[in-house]
């Protein structure tokens, strides 16, 4: 399945769409016209999911990504009323950007270097994707959220709670 | 009875914690404070008493092997093991005797002589503290302890001649004490350290026992250095200089500890060591040569000095030398018994002259006295015995101990005769200077001024009785030990035998035999021994007599020819006045630069050095703080660069 | 027939929008962009895990991912929040310009 013509033509498309947004949404000036970009890169990411046979995810993605923080996030901003960046022909980029963009650059080797040198460590699991095709996807998440990861589900609906509880609070109007 | 006998020293603890804590706190009464102090002296010489009898009841050749009273384990150490342990032995319980004894009629004395010194509580407490370390010292049973005593000893004479330490003159003398003390101590210190070094321990009974196993070489530099500390606790030459400055402190004071006890320990502790000492004729040779050098130098030194107890400590100081004398030639028991009758004649004559100065409203310069004889009768004729006593007139304690003493430095196989003819000379000076002494404060014309002339007055009680009970001593203290020539047992040298030996044979050799075969001994070449004895003790006698004619006749009949006389040998007068200038020379050999050496140390490099480094430390951790703090720089993309430089960091280990 | 896209892709892509997204979090100026930067480096390794779990043939991965992006549903709410308060107080979102916690 994966190796197929079809496959290949999606990722490939995918990615570029999805690295292209990413350039974007870094560059842009006007912070709503990063928002769209950021929204364009999470949905392509979201397709990514679907090429690794996690449809859940995918949903989630979208669901949770592009529909609820990005809309926070564009709400912030018209909130703000930011304007926009200052507009000049020639931005000079200050030493310490250069440096971070080299030292960036070096993580990014870093990165590459690190998958390509070694073989993906980690023994094989018992879900192949016949078999979750077979037990249902969601239904094996949530039975594996309910064994194997009841611990780290008590505590994100936890952070989920002062999350809630910490917005409120801070959005308080002054007396 | 024997086993108790750690109260001994425990008393007079207790008094001192009692009288220095309890009664300064409280501001105890001075009725209660003199009270206990005297009761906890009382005890302790009452205990001697009995375990000294508990002594006789067993045979002779038991008493030296009692065994130690072991109060418990003070350092054990890999090998080495230290225990707090009392001796008692013919030795150590003459020598309690002697301390409790004297030290309980003195403290009886004191309370008369300081009634009115605010100090008093002060003074009780130091006074018990001292004999309670003068105790540890003669009983205890090994180096260590007995070093502990040592020490506490000079510690305590230190507090007590600097008891007044309000003014400059008792504050640096007692200073001068210590230190030259502390000089003598190094000296102790080291033999100590050498004993353990080559014996292993330091117990009296196992480095007696190992004695012999030691060569002659070391054997000569462990008691030459143990000799040292005996030169600076008991003022030989050359660390005598701070006795007659200790005549700052309390008059009771000087007869207790410059008397009778505290500078008697020198005389103890080689006749402790006798067996270290007879295994090194050398030092034999160096101790009784120094002691007899001592002897007349400060004999010297006496002739001339006016004020009543620097002649008492020059005199004291030359009989010290005696005794050094005595042990130096072998003659152990000797040496101790001139202890004994000295701490009774001498401690009288301080007492004596303390008594004189509360007559004569504290003076106490011999030009402006004269003629009390009449007014201060018990003081007169206590004083009376006691110079009769110093001076060797026969039928008094000190004519038997000091003639034994030449005796033994003439006839002894360390002995020679030129030792003898040293000591003889020192006999007639001291009978002179004593006598000089005697006559110009008591008889003659009184040249006091009128006021003090009106407040002449005998001593009360308190402080008359322990002046006749001494006296009393000095009189009959010496018939424990008359000569076998004279009829006597010498009981007192049969008593020591067991623990000093007997009298002394030499060990095959002596160093003046091996300098002068031809005059060491001579007592065994020159006629028979017997009548040589007799011959010199009539010699000595002689000499005494000699000696107080010509202080009767410069003091009592002419008296204008002396000043005559002084004005003749007018820079032979002023060298031995001036002491032959030796506080100078030590100032400046050795104080000065030692004093340089201290405030260098103290400026240059404790402020200098050491407080520079301590400020630059901190400095150094300001500086860096300075630097470093810049890296919060509020902006937080910093941050974010430095978390992602950190993670770089971190890749690198993880992908090798 | 091309050779099967093996996880080594997914990680270069994902790599790739992470190193994006750290760029971004160091030039932009704008606190709100920052911040969404943020949030895209944190789905570069969502990306990163889904790969690896589906190569492997093991749900953790997926698990991770869906904590993963719980918390940072979460923190988009505080941070937000947080950007609010600031803006009320200093009248900026500019990052230069919110230094006060130096030296």
């Amino acid at each position: 399945m994966t190796g197929n013509i079809f496959y290949w033509i999606v990722f490939i498309l995918t990615s570029l769409a999805a690295v292209f947004a990413a350039v974007m949404v870094i560059t842009r000036r006007n912070p709503i016209h990063s928002a769209m970009f950021l929204i364009l890169n999470f949905l392509c990411i979201a397709v990514l999911y679907l090429l690794l046979n996690s449809q859940f995810i995918a949903i989630i993605q979208v669901m949770i990504y592009a529909g609820a923080i990005m809309m926070l996030v564009i709400f912030v901003i018209m909130l703000l009323s930011v304007e926009e960046e200052e507009r000049r022909r020639k931005i000079p980029v200050p030493l310490a950007k250069m440096l971070g963009m080299v030292l960036v650059f070096i993580l990014f080797a870093q990165l590459i270097v690190g998958v390509a040198v070694r073989a993906l460590p980690g023994e094989q699991g018992e879900f192949t994707p016949e078999r979750i095709a077979e037990l249902g996807d969601i239904k094996t998440i949530a039975g594996l959220l309910f064994t194997k990861f009841l611990f780290p589900f008590e505590l994100a609906s936890i952070i989920l709670l002062v999350g809630i509880i910490g917005a409120v609070i801070l959005s308080k109007k002054e007396r | 009875m024997i086993e108790l006998v750690w109260l001994i020293p425990l008393f007079p603890a207790i008094g001192f914690l009692f009288n220095g804590l309890i009664g300064k706190w409280l501001d105890l009464d001075k009725r209660i404070v003199g009270s206990v102090a005297c009761l906890a002296l009382g005890l302790s010489f009452l205990f001697s008493i009995l375990i000294f009898f508990s002594l006789l009841k067993l045979p002779p050749e038991a008493r030296a092997a009692v065994p130690d009273k072991v109060l418990f384990d003070w350092i054990v150490s890999g090998d080495f093991k230290t225990v707090i342990g009392y001796k008692v032995d013919p030795l150590s319980i003459v020598m309690a005797l002697v301390v409790s004894g004297v030290s309980f009629f003195i403290h009886i004395y004191s309370v008369g002589y300081m009634h009115d010194d605010p100090g008093f509580t002060r003074y009780f407490a130091y006074l018990n503290l001292f004999v309670f370390m003068m105790l540890t010292l003669v009983l205890a049973n090994n180096f260590l302890l007995m070093f502990v005593g040592w020490e506490g000893v000079g510690l305590c004479s230190y507090l007590l001649i600097g008891f007044w330490f309000d003014r400059d003159a008792p504050a640096n003398a007692g200073k001068k004490a210590f230190v030259v003390n502390r000089v003598g101590d190094f000296g102790f210190l080291l033999g100590i350290f050498l004993i353990f070094a080559n014996l292993g321990t330091l117990g009296f009974n196992e480095v007696f026992a190992k004695a012999p196993f030691l060569d002659t070489a070391t054997a000569t530099i462990i008691t030459l250095m143990l000799f040292v500390g005996a030169a600076g606790k008991s003022a030989q030459i050359p660390l005598y200089v701070w006795l007659p400055d200790a005549m700052e402190g309390p008059t009771p004071v000087s007869s207790l500890i410059h008397a009778a006890t505290m500078v008697t320990s020198g005389v103890y502790m080689i006749a402790r060591c006798h067996l270290l000492y007879s295994m090194a004729p050398i030092s034999m040779a160096v101790v009784a040569i120094v002691g007899a050098a001592t002897a007349l130098y400060a004999a010297s030194m006496g002739l001339l000095q006016f004020d009543i107890k620097r002649v008492l400590a020059y005199s004291t100081i030359s009989q010290l030398g005696y005794m050094f004398l005595a042990v130096g030639v072998g003659a152990f028991s000797a040496g101790i018994f001139h202890l004994m009758t000295h701490a009774f004649f001498k401690g009288l004559l301080f007492l004596g002259a303390g008594s004189v100065m509360h007559a004569m409203s504290g003076e106490l310069d011999m030009r402006r006295m004269g003629g009390i004889w009449k007014r201060t009768p018990i003081t007169f004729l206590t004083f009376l015995m006691a110079t009769l006593a110093i001076a060797g007139i026969p039928g008094f304690s000190g004519f038997f101990s000091k003639d034994e003493i030449l005796w033994q430095a003439f006839s002894s196989s360390h002995g020679h005769v030129y030792l003898w003819a040293v000591g003889a000379v020192a006999a007639g000076l001291t009978a002179f200077y004593m006598f000089r002494l005697f006559f110009t404060t008591f008889l003659g014309r009184c040249r006091a001024s009128e006021e003090v002339q009106k407040h002449i007055h005998e001593s009360p009680p308190i402080m008359t009785i322990p002046l006749m009970v001494l006296a009393l001593l000095s009189v009959i203290g010496g018939y424990v030990g008359i000569p076998h020539i004279l009829g006597g047992r010498n009981f007192f040298h049969e008593f020591l035998a067991p623990v000093l030996g007997g009298l002394p044979e030499g060990t095959g050799h002596t160093a003046f035999s091996l300098v002068r075969p031809a005059f060491a001994g001579a007592g065994a070449a020159v006629g028979s021994g017997v009548n040589m004895e007799l011959l010199l003790m009539g010699v000595s006698v002689a000499i005494a007599i000699i000696g107080i004619s010509i202080a009767f006749y410069l003091y009592i009949w002419k008296t204008e020819v002396p000043k005559r006389l002084g004005e003749r040998f007018k820079t032979i007068y002023t060298i031995v006045f001036n002491k032959y200038y030796v506080d100078e020379i030590y100032d400046a050999c050795f104080v000065n630069s030692t004093k340089k050496l201290g405030t260098f140390l103290w400026r240059r490099f404790d402020d200098g050095v050491v407080d520079r480094s301590v400020n630059l430390v901190a400095d150094l951790m300001l500086w860096l703080a300075s630097v470093l703090r810049r890296i919060q720089t509020g902006y937080v993309q910093n941050y974010a660069l430095g978390i992602i430089l950190g993670a770089v960091i971190i890749i690198i280990f993880l992908i090798r | 027939m091309p050779p099967s896209v093996t996880p080594l892709y997914f990680f270069i892509v994902s790599a790739l929008i992470f190193a994006i997204g750290a760029v971004g979090v160091l030039i932009r100026r704008n606190a709100i962009v920052v911040f969404m930067c943020i949030e895209m480096m944190l789905s570069a390794v969502n990306l990163s895990f889904i790969a690896a779990a589906h190569y492997l043939n093991s749900l953790d991965g997926v698990l991770m991912v869906f904590f993963v992006m719980t918390v940072a549903a979460a923190e988009a709410a505080i941070g937000l929040a947080i950007f609010v308060l600031l803006f009320r107080g200093r009248k900026t979102i500019r990052m230069d310009e919110i230094n006060l916690l130096k030296w």
